[in-house]
């Protein structure tokens, strides 16, 4: 029996957004089937691949975790809110540039998380950026180009192109 | 004359021989000939119903995949095999 | 990287931004399993708890009262599909055993068969509806185990079932008239092993083992359809093959062709698991029933049992060589377990698995034994990276055994053009023995290990590579770029390649030509996104059309300059008059005079390309093992493969790292589980454990581009083979790192305690 539904108000990519959701229902669930938000990918639902992540008042967390009623009140990033209407972002360049996607479903869950990263850390080490995205998953590339995309978004951000 | 090999389950039809000799300017003339030779290959090979041979199976002549039409064409002294069709996984 | 054979390209060999890339980073592009459109309804799937068991019956009628349920179908719903072999793309299956797959008639045959599928307002309330229906089942005992199911006391999973002795793996062969779990049986030979055994110095002989692995694709699978009222089918999914596909829709519906249309969106992995069949029968079957588009995806859990993952074998390998190093017979045995229908890819295992040698003397006896597990699917080389398993680790051992460098000896007796492979078929050009030259020449051969416990190994591999017809057409546009439309899903990159090639032909910029991947009613017949044949087949088709279109072409330009086509040729991108020099148009120049010269232009072609051409890879790999946790950590990573002539270098490259990583996943970590009542126990990335970026170096390449004779690009297929070597070369570099040869996969940290205590002669 579908239970009754709660109203969220949130802030989701820097505008402020309202949605019905039941309360078994997971952010990613409302972002994807009741937002229609679907660069946010499901690939595994229980928080093992990060497929899923986005970003949550400033921590990368794995949205098939969150509750959808957990949002209330929240700043949300999706990979919907990364490109601005001047461009896209030096990570998601960096990614076309070097060629690290293949079938792409990760690389939405991987923009985001570098993201979070190279706002704290803007000259992580190779080592860094393996362990920061270890909860990322990829089945297609291998992870090589993805790091040295990495490294390229940070040299751009840096202004050291 | 076309080397036709004998896949190796079926080598007990020709006597255990890896190969064998067989005239013919066509797949079908060339698998009609050896199943005239060595009965039983027409039957192994061919699906009767489609008028082709068997699905599973690709005709390979001097090392290309050609398919399992049978009107295609054999030429003197060439290599034919009859081998598993094999695709694959991207 | 080497190069041999290069053509001087403009557009092909460079590095544009593909042409999908936009969407793909900001999530605009839209998956399979992002589909929604209006009334859509979700589907589930109710799968069998039991490995093997008897339906009885099945209740649904609490789930159908259950409010928001709209309809249940089950395997009784679905007409029964002929038992016959029919050719699928370049391989061929059984469509009833692909029909009771999709759907379970009066067996289950492993835990996760699917039973029923439910179709409900919302997916919660779906799966809710799982849990009413009632399945009265008739437990039997499972087969569990290859070996096993061949022995004559165990359970016949297909009580008709009898042994096939077969050519082919699914010719009619010779049948046995023996019940059994083994499907078939086949073999391979070549000259006279006896003799060449008799003619070795030394012969080494072992027994392998390799678990159940799958793709690992992150997006899961999934499908809506919509059963329209007019009786056409509509399917919107994920795919590696939408012809086939519809293909195999109709013949299981029993609809006709030209009634089903298969929309393939964006395919987030697939690896040769999403070329069958799964969810679009049910969909379709519940679209039908409730008049809605019915939207089903399976969970994670779901993925691991109930769609192909690659088989588990059982394997002894003997070879042996002369005191000087070269390599005088080979015998193999192979059991591959099938899964719960026939069909396992021990054949193209048997294929390939000696086949980077020059060999004169081989056996390979291949058994293809049912077992109550998942279907197997084709998993990238399918067959080819458990069967190269032990070739690779008893070539190491020969390589010892003679005193011969691991890479020297395989160098030694490495397969050149002209030699034949196991089944007889010649070697046609290939790069062969140029990788493993460039290997050798390369800075990680001459590189210190750099301390204890460190160890290197190599292996080599070979994948035959698949043809397949290919569609395309272009339309010129007015401001002279050029709208391109094929029919391949594109996995990795390839509509890119693609536009690259029709680019090259023009003498335009890879940008200029707009690529688009078509349904079924809108491109003509497609082959397989698979058997690393995308690039080169629709390179040919991409020919074809160019062609075509340049001589139309030439045409208009004869028009305007008042001469005869055959006075105009075309190079670099330009019209020219051959009487006239001065008289020249660009591509782009044409192109906007198109309209007042006959009208507009656009050409279609299909082909069925053959001169495919063979991938061989030689892989080199340093390890460091701890001792005490049997951990394996991957220091270094070297993959030499003959890639053909590359296209877009970086998707190229991208293909060789992405199976090597795949490859060392099968290696060191992933395996199914299962309990003695056939339940997989890890189903879940938590415990299905692939690699993470954690877990790797960089993965180094050494690209030799020996250009396939055979294409007007030059292209060979690259994509799939380099998942093979990894699973020898991490076995030999381990062997190398501690002394202990690992003969059963994953070579997991507990086993590999385990050997170094039996090795020190601390057994427990």
């Amino acid at each position: 029996m579908a239970a009754e539904k709660t109203h969220v108000r949130t802030t989701l990519n820097g505008e402020a957004t309202e949605y019905l959701c039941e309360p078994n229902q997971s952010l990613l669930e409302v972002l994807r089937d009741v937002l229609l938000l679907t660069g946010t990918k499901e690939g595994c639902n229980d928080g093992n691949c990060g497929a899923c992540t986005v970003n949550m008042d400033g921590r990368i967390v794995d949205s098939c975790l969150v509750l959808g009623v957990e949002a209330e009140g929240s700043d949300i990033l999706t990979i919907e809110g990364v490109a601005t209407p001047e461009g896209l972002h030096p990570i998601q360049q960096a990614f076309l540039e070097n060629a690290a996607l293949q079938c792409g479903i990760c690389t939405p869950g991987f923009i985001v998380a570098s993201k979070a990263l190279l706002e704290k850390e803007p000259n992580p080490s190779e080592a860094r950026i393996r362990h920061w995205l270890a909860g990322n998953l990829c089945r297609c590339t291998g992870y090589d180009k993805i790091v040295k995309a990495v490294v390229a978004a940070a040299n751009t951000m840096e202004g050291k192109k | 004359m076309a080397t036709v090999w004998i896949p190796t389950p079926y080598r007990d039809l020709v006597g255990g021989v890896e190969t064998v000799t067989v005239a013919g300017s066509t797949v079908r003339q060339i698998t009609r000939n050896l199943d005239t030779a060595h009965p039983g290959f027409w039957e192994r090979l061919v699906d009767d119903e489609t008028d082709r041979i068997r699905a599973g199976v690709s005709v390979i002549i001097n090392g290309v995949v050609v398919g399992t039409a049978l009107h295609e064409p054999v030429g003197e002294n060439d290599e034919v095999h009859y081998l598993p069709a094999i695709a694959g996984g991207a | 990287m080497t190069t041999a054979n290069k053509k001087k390209y403009k557009v092909i060999g460079t590095t544009p931004i593909r042409h999908d890339g936009a969407d793909k980073v900001t999530g605009r592009a839209i998956y399979g399993i992002d589909f929604h459109t209006t009334g859509m309804l979700w589907g589930k799937i109710l799968r069998s708890p039991h490995a093997h068991a008897k339906i009885k019956s099945i209740d649904a009628s609490k789930a159908l009262a259950l409010p928001g349920v709209h309809a249940v179908v089950t395997g009784k719903d679905m007409a029964v599909a002929r038992d016959i072999e029919v050719e699928a793309g370049e391989t061929s299956l059984n469509y009833m055993h692909l029909s009771d797959n999709v759907m379970a008639r009066d067996k289950v045959l492993y835990k996760g068969h699917a039973v029923a599928a439910v179709a409900a307002d919302t997916q919660h309330i779906a799966e809710e509806a799982l849990d009413l229906i009632d399945v009265d089942y008739e437990v039997l005992t499972p087969v569990l185990n290859g070996r096993e199911g061949m022995k004559a006391d165990v359970p016949l999973i297909h009580p008709e079932q009898t042994t096939k002795i077969m050519a082919f793996r699914f010719d009619p062969g010779t049948d046995s008239g023996e019940k059994s779990n083994v499907a078939g049986r086949s073999q391979l030979k070549l000259g006279d092993i006896e003799a060449g055994f008799k003619e070795a110095d030394f012969i080494v002989e072992r027994e392998y083992t390799t678990s159940w692995v799958h793709q690992g694709y992150i997006e899961a699978q999934n499908a809506t359809a919509h059963w329209n009222n007019d009786d056409n089918i509509t399917v919107w999914n994920s795919s590696q093959g939408t012809f086939n596909q519809r293909q195999l829709m109709a013949e299981i519906l029993k609809h006709p062709v030209s009634q089903i249309k298969m929309v393939p969106l964006e395919i987030g992995g697939g690896f040769g698991g999403k070329i069958p069949v799964y969810l679009e029968i049910p969909a379709a079957m519940l679209s039908k029933k409730t008049g809605h588009p019915v939207k089903m995806t399976m969970t994670r859990t779901e993925v691991f049992e109930g769609t192909g993952p690659a088989s588990a074998a059982q394997m002894k390998a003997k070879v042996g060589a002369t005191k000087d190093g070269r390599i005088t017979a080979a015998y193999a045995e192979l059991v591959f377990e099938a899964g719960a229908f026939p069909g396992s890819a021990v054949g193209a295992g048997a294929q390939g698995m000696f086949t980077a040698y020059n060999i004169e003397n081989i056996l390979i006896d291949g058994y293809d034994v049912v077992v109550n597990k998942p279907k197997s699917a084709a998993y990238r080389s399918p067959g080819t990276p458990q069967a190269c398993f032990p070739a690779e680790a008893v070539i190491d051992e020969l390589a010892d055994l003679v005193g011969m460098d691991p890479l020297e000896f395989r160098m030694k007796n490495a397969a050149k053009e002209g030699d034949r492979r196991a089944d007889g078929v010649q070697h046609p050009e290939m790069g062969n023995l140029e990788c493993m030259e460039a290997l050798k020449a390369s800075d990680h051969y001459k590189s210190d290990l750099g301390g204890p416990n460190r160890g290197r190994g190599v292996a080599s591999g070979y994948w035959g590579n698949a043809g397949m017809p290919a569609s395309c057409s272009i339309a010129i546009n007015g401001d002279g770029t050029v709208s391109l439309a094929e029919g391949s899903p594109d996995i990795g990159g390839s509509r890119t390649s693609i536009a690259m090639m029709c680019a090259e032909a023009f003498g335009i910029a890879a940008e200029d030509v707009h690529p688009s991947i078509k349904d079924t009613d809108s491109i003509g017949y497609q082959g397989l996104t698979a058997g690393s044949s995308t690039t080169l087949r629709n390179g040919w088709a991409v020919y074809e059309v160019t062609n075509q279109a340049i001589e139309l072409i030439k045409a208009r330009a004869a028009r305007l300059w008042e001469t005869e086509p055959e006075n105009v040729d075309f190079a670099d991108g330009v019209f020219f008059s051959k009487a006239e020099k001065e008289l020249k148009l660009t591509f782009k120049e044409m192109a906007g005079k198109l309209m007042e010269t006959g009208g507009p232009i656009s050409v279609a072609a299909s082909v069925a390309p053959r001169g495919a051409g063979p991938s061989f890879t030689t892989h080199m790999v340093d390890v460091e093992v701890d001792p005490e946790t049997g951990k394996v950590d991957i220091l270094r990573y070297t993959a030499a493969q003959d890639v053909g002539t590359m296209i877009h270098p970086d998707y190229v490259e991208g293909q060789v790292q992405g199976g090597a990583v795949q490859g060392i996943g099968w290696a060191l970590n992933e395996e199914y589980f299962f309990n003695d009542k056939g339940a997989m126990l890890n189903a879940s990335y938590l415990d299905y454990r692939v690699p993470t970026m954690l877990d790797l170096p960089m993965i180094d390449t050494i690209l030799v581009e020996h250009a396939n004779p055979n294409h007007p690009f030059g292209v060979r297929g690259v994509a799939e083979i380099s998942v093979v070597p990894p699973l020898g070369a991490i076995a030999n570099a381990i062997y190398a790192a501690v002394g202990v040869r690992m003969r059963d996969l994953p070579m997991a940290p507990h086993k590999i305690v385990k050997a170094l205590q039996e090795k020190n002669g601390k057994t427990k």
